[in-house]
């Protein structure tokens, strides 16, 4: 791959799905485009990227899919599903007592790992949340990990990763070499296609935002946006949760986090924010994928 | 340092295994059928067995019983790694004492991640 068309290819993501990849990712590209271009009979990202300037929609759209999808894996990180189980959920049990309600939102809930982990954990509560209304939105960038979301039909390799066999042999049902997550766990599920760069006002509010390990891939202005957005979908008491890599400090005082439990924040008081307001207003770049 | 005994019939799942394993830090003995994995046992308990099922002399489920029942013989992690991949060998595994199942093929993810599942490793090393 020539500089030139690293550059572009660069700024191509950058605009279009607002993932900012520094300049020696030379060899994520070659990796994740590669196999695409073989796909599309193309000799390479050579003529991959001639495609793309001659404007190919279609290969928009699969470049920015191949570039966004991430491994993931159940209970991945295990640490912020036992704050869930542990320390969110029976908060959450004592404050909303008597509406009996709870809204939670994976916001980057890719090939549905994460939701499912989430809504074995609120099964595993059993009695604790009888006759709750439980709502689970998982949302996605990409329209072909939704599907995979939605099926919930995973290989023998992922379902070995991270789930107990005890949970596997409770919640999945084997198909062949496949196993396929119960319909009672997927249809506590509403999947979604949804660009974070883009208005999620109508999603509603949220009394606990799973958002992990998707806005380290955007810049510090992208993602002072999406905190302060994202600050507007949370109920005053709700938590956010970021990956272990991930952090709100020194990028907005919308959030603050717990002390001893990593990955987990509050919303702080949204008067207090308004006082001092972002550090950069920045509005989402993309407008590329529009109508997707 | 933790030890893990390795019962598999085939030499190159041994030596797989224990590549693995011991990039885990484990000390590792092997054993080619579940009869020479129980005078292991006998001799000394391991931290943890990763056991195959289907093994000539005695397969693994019947050495499984037999270790369970030696004196502090609750104690070791009992991981199958087989390739009886159905649901029913699987729930036969877990009531006869088993505490974690990999259906083969594995890789080294696998094996820590159903590791750190039973506590035999640290969440933060399956993660590698």
């Amino acid at each position: 791959m020539t500089p030139t068309e690293y550059e572009y290819l660069r700024k191509f993501l950058k605009d279009n799905s607002g993932l900012d990849l520094s300049a020696d990712k030379q060899y994520l590209i070659e990796s994740r485009l590669l196999p695409l271009a073989r796909k599309a009979g193309l000799s390479g990202i050579a003529e991959l990227v001639q495609k793309l300037q001659g404007g190919s929609r279609t290969l928009m759209t699969d470049v920015v899919e191949a570039m966004t999808t991430n491994e993931t894996f159940f209970f991945r990180d295990k640490v912020p599903f036992d704050h869930f189980r542990d320390h969110i959920m029976p908060e959450i049990i004592k404050a909303r007592a008597n509406k009996r309600s709870v809204r939670i939102w994976c916001a980057a809930g890719s090939t549905g790992q994460e939701p499912y982990s989430l809504a074995m954990c609120l099964k595993e509560m059993g009695a604790s949340l009888t006759g709750w209304r439980v709502e689970i939105i998982a949302t996605d960038l990409s329209q072909e990990v939704l599907e995979k979301a939605r099926a919930g039909v995973y290989s023998q390799f992922e379902v070995q990763r991270g789930l107990p066999i005890q949970m596997l042999v409770k919640y999945f049902k084997q198909t062949g070499e496949t196993w396929q997550i119960n319909p009672e766990l997927r249809a506590m599920i509403q999947h979604r296609q949804l660009n974070l760069l883009h208005d999620f006002s109508q999603l509603g509010t949220f009394d606990v935002i799973f958002c992990r390990n998707v806005l380290i891939y955007f810049d510090q202005d992208t993602k002072i946006n999406i905190f302060n957005r994202l600050a507007r979908q949370i109920e005053p008491d709700g938590f956010l949760v970021l990956g272990a890599a991930e952090t709100v400090v020194g990028l907005t005082d919308t959030f603050r986090p717990i002390p001893d439990r990593r990955g987990l924040y509050k919303p702080n008081d949204p008067r207090a924010a308004a006082a001092k307001p972002a550090l950069a207003g920045a509005a989402p770049r993309m407008a590329v994928m529009a109508g997707r | 340092m933790k030890t893990c005994l390795v019962v598999d019939d085939s030499s190159v799942v041994r030596k797989i295994a224990r590549r693995i394993l011991e990039g885990l830090e484990f000390e590792v003995t092997e054993a080619e059928d579940g009869s020479k994995a129980l005078e292991i046992c006998q001799r000394q308990l391991p931290d943890a067995v990763l056991l195959d099922w289907n093994m000539p002399v005695m397969d693994g489920f019947e050495f499984m019983g037999h270790m369970r029942r030696l004196p502090g013989g609750d104690q070791p992690k009992v991981v199958f790694c087989t390739t009886e991949n159905n649901v029913a060998h699987i729930a036969q595994a877990l009531s006869g004492g088993a505490n974690e199942y990999i259906m083969k093929p594995f890789d080294k993810d696998i094996i820590a991640d159903k590791f750190a599942e039973v506590g035999l490793i640290p969440v933060g090393q399956a993660m590698v």
